[in-house]
């Protein structure tokens, strides 16, 4: 008995020892291909993709029948602040990075300065893709460089107000066509014992969309130096107003993404949310109970008659760095997010909204909801997108952004500071930390 | 006859407590046991729940049974990957603590019965190994086994766990004061080489160390989320902990989902609470 379980044990060893070096003769570690260089390669390839959008395999399981020279293997992992995009950085480290990786437009900044992504703007039909996609995204993915595209735009979340229509009607309040008039139905609605909207103190990414709806920027890069504007005067405005709306307590403060939060929605506490496209799932998840009752109508505006529009969330398909295949890699990006069929399919599997401009014209976009009382939302959703500012820039750091203004945020939700306030912080700790990683800040 | 015994116990428990203060203590009980209790209940009644009664409903009991309807849906999900995930989980956490077990009782033996130059620095290295936070070695583990090419497989998460510091302290402990230098004397008279004095004589004595040792090494597989995260990519792969933290990550995705991370939260968390209440109990013995 002793020798039998000794020589499994040994074998034990030897299996791994075994299955080591098998491995070690896989994937290579070498650097990837500059894009002055983007031929193909020789015979075929196997890419890999890393995304967290479930049920891509489908639609790379669409292109992988119609290339049996370029296989698309798909793997997972948590979103990108999750966890991915750290890996992504790890692996990009150690040499063994996938092909293919889905990174955020808000993170792609930060991948361009560590120099993570390739530049895929040689590969064929990449430059000519440009006008296939709305003009912000575009503008998302080159930085505004010449001859450089860093990745394919992917998805979009364009803004709009989602309102309790019958709510609306009761009370006999016309639906808010600028910020002011917002602000007076919250007062309306107050008396009525709920809440015009959900203030979160958590999603910096959707108060910036408020500022980049009010043509506010918090970066700018002039191509050696970034300026940092967190508190610029557009972005203090968007901040004073909501200050004033929490100093009133017009405004819930429901910790978002909770049951708490779903359930304000849900009980009919809370009216009305400025959301992108992909919130029409999270409102009909949240508060199934107010089915039908749900309308879209524009954002409100800053000065009337504007027809302006933010933008909150969306992905791109990005070249990682280390690729040996960047050709190859760059046609299925291009072919993703173009072709109808797989756009069709992520839409079907993830509820993914396209960034190009025929996108909306998707059979998925053209039928009313029934959860809106029959109207089709994405009407108003792909007017908006094309409002967006195709100037708007994320800085390099914003995982840290997100943070520092939160924590922020967060105090001026118990009263302890202002939304100003913690912008000024930001503005003043994001600075240090592009300092403190060596990128050039102008002060 | 009876008498006497009831005297003899009550000597025994001592002075009797005040119904004021043997209330009050039960009272904290009951509130802890209720605080500790409450997250399980609430996580069995969510699993039960549609989506739509799952915010709007009372949060601690139940709406409209859906238990069944959800663990099929969870099954079908995916052609049952997180089955594949349970299976996945058990192998890492179950095959590790084996050979962790094997490897710590095998070391901390040596360290206990052999005298030779540098043991106690050799241990004292060990200990030092107790108190380095696998999450603090998970990053370089990654790129040493990039270096082989050996990332995104089942040895990435396997191999590391086969190392249990705390259990070759707890065996050393345990060998010290369980097996009698005499014993290993008189198997070695009795002709038996050292590897088989250790299989035949040592692990009979050190039984209840070992199953100590894999139980404790069985709970921090299982629960080790962040070697996982960082070393796969390939969703065949994951351990349930990892699978579940992504679906949760892609709620605001795929909302119908959400029923089927807290159904598999249930089933997950029962699993691993009876085992580590297996665990606690043994730690006991041990």
């Amino acid at each position: 008995m002793a020798n039998r379980i000794a020589r499994a044990g040994g074998a034990l060893m030897l299996v791994s020892v075994l299955a080591l070096s098998a491995c070690s003769s896989g994937t290579g570690t070498d650097g990837g291909t500059d894009a002055a260089g983007c031929t193909p390669s020789d015979g075929p390839v196997t890419l890999d993709f890393t995304t967290w959008l479930p049920g891509m395999e489908d639609a790379a399981a669409i292109w992988n029948e119609k290339n049996p020279d370029i296989q698309v293997k798909v793997q997972t992992g948590p979103n990108g602040l999750g966890g991915t995009y750290k890996n992504f950085f790890n692996q990009i480290e150690a040499g063994n990075a996938p092909d293919l990786g889905q990174i955020e437009y808000d993170a792609l900044p930060n991948f361009r300065v560590q120099d993570g992504v390739v530049n895929i703007a040689e590969c064929a039909g990449v430059m000519d893709a440009q006008d296939d996609f709305i003009d912000w995204t575009w503008s998302q993915v080159t930085f505004g460089e010449d001859d450089a595209v860093y990745a394919i735009p992917q998805d979009t979340g364009p803004e709009a107000l989602f309102y309790r229509a019958d709510l609306f009607e009761q009370a006999g309040i016309a639906i808010p066509t600028t910020w002011d008039e917002y602000a007076e139905a919250a007062k309306t609605i107050r008396a009525e014992g709920g809440y015009i909207t959900n203030f979160s103190q958590s999603d910096i990414n959707a108060f910036a969309g408020l500022v980049w709806q009010a043509d506010g920027q918090w970066f700018k890069n002039d191509g050696e130096a970034w300026d940092v504007t967190l508190d610029s005067p557009e972005s203090t405005m968007v901040a004073d107003y909501w200050q004033g709306l929490l100093d009133d307590d017009l405004v819930a403060t429901l910790p978002a993404w909770t049951d708490e939060w779903n359930n304000g929605y849900n009980s009919g506490e809370v009216w009305s949310w400025v959301s992108a496209v992909w919130g029409a799932n999270s409102i009909t998840s949240g508060a199934p109970d107010t089915a039908g009752n749900w309308a879209v109508a524009p954002m409100p505006q800053w000065t009337e008659g504007d027809s302006a529009a933010g933008n909150w969330g969306g992905s791109s398909t990005a070249v990682l760095k280390g690729s040996e295949h960047p050709y190859e890699a760059a046609q299925f990006a291009l072919w993703l997010n173009t072709d109808p069929e797989a756009l069709a399919s992520m839409n079907a599997t993830a509820n993914i909204y396209p960034a190009t401009k025929t996108g909306g014209d998707l059979p998925a976009f053209s039928e009313g909801l029934d959860f809106f009382g029959g109207q089709n939302i994405y009407d108003v959703f792909a007017a908006a997108g094309a409002e967006v500012n195709p100037d708007f820039t994320w800085g390099p750091t914003m995982t840290q952004v997100y943070t520092d203004v939160a924590d922020g945020f967060s105090g001026a939700i118990s009263g302890s500071s202002t939304l100003t306030d913690a912008l000024k912080t930001g503005q003043q700790k994001t600075i240090d930390a592009m300092k403190a990683a060596a990128i050039a800040v102008n002060e | 006859m009876s008498a006497p015994t009831t005297s003899a116990t009550k000597k025994h428990q001592g002075p009797r407590e005040s119904l004021f203060s043997r209330s009050g203590a039960m009272l904290v009980m009951a509130i802890c046991t209720f605080y500790f209790l409450v997250p399980i209940w609430w996580l069995f009644v969510a699993a039960t729940k549609d989506r739509g009664d799952f915010t709007s409903s009372a949060p601690l009991w139940f709406a409209d049974f859906n238990l069944i309807e959800n663990i099929v849906n969870l099954a079908n999900y995916r052609d049952g990957l997180f089955f594949q995930w349970m299976l996945n989980s058990i192998l890492y956490a179950g095959a590790g603590a084996a050979v962790a077990t094997l490897f710590a009782t095998m070391m901390g033996y040596a360290l206990a019965k052999y005298s030779f130059p540098g043991r106690e620095t050799l241990f004292n290295v060990v200990l030092g190994g107790v108190l380095v936070p696998a999450t603090a070695l998970a990053l370089p583990l990654f790129l040493v086994f990039s270096q082989v090419g050996a990332t995104n497989t089942f040895w990435s998460v396997f191999l590391p766990s086969i190392v249990s510091p705390f259990g070759v302290y707890l065996a050393r402990i345990y060998a010290t004061s369980s097996v009698p230098d005499e014993l290993v004397e008189a198997a070695r008279i009795d002709g038996s080489g050292e590897i088989r004095t250790f299989f035949t004589v040592a692990t009979r004595l050190m039984t209840p160390a070992m199953v100590t040792i894999f139980l404790f090494q069985f709970v921090t597989i299982w629960n080790n989320f962040f070697l996982p995260l960082i070393m796969l990519r390939d969703e065949k792969l994951f351990p349930v902990t990892l699978g579940l933290y992504i679906w949760n990550s892609q709620v605001n995705q795929i909302p119908e989902i959400r029923a089927y991370v807290s159904s598999a939260h249930c089933c997950r968390s029962s699993r691993s609470s009876s085992l580590s209440s297996a665990c606690s109990a043994s730690g006991a013995v041990g």
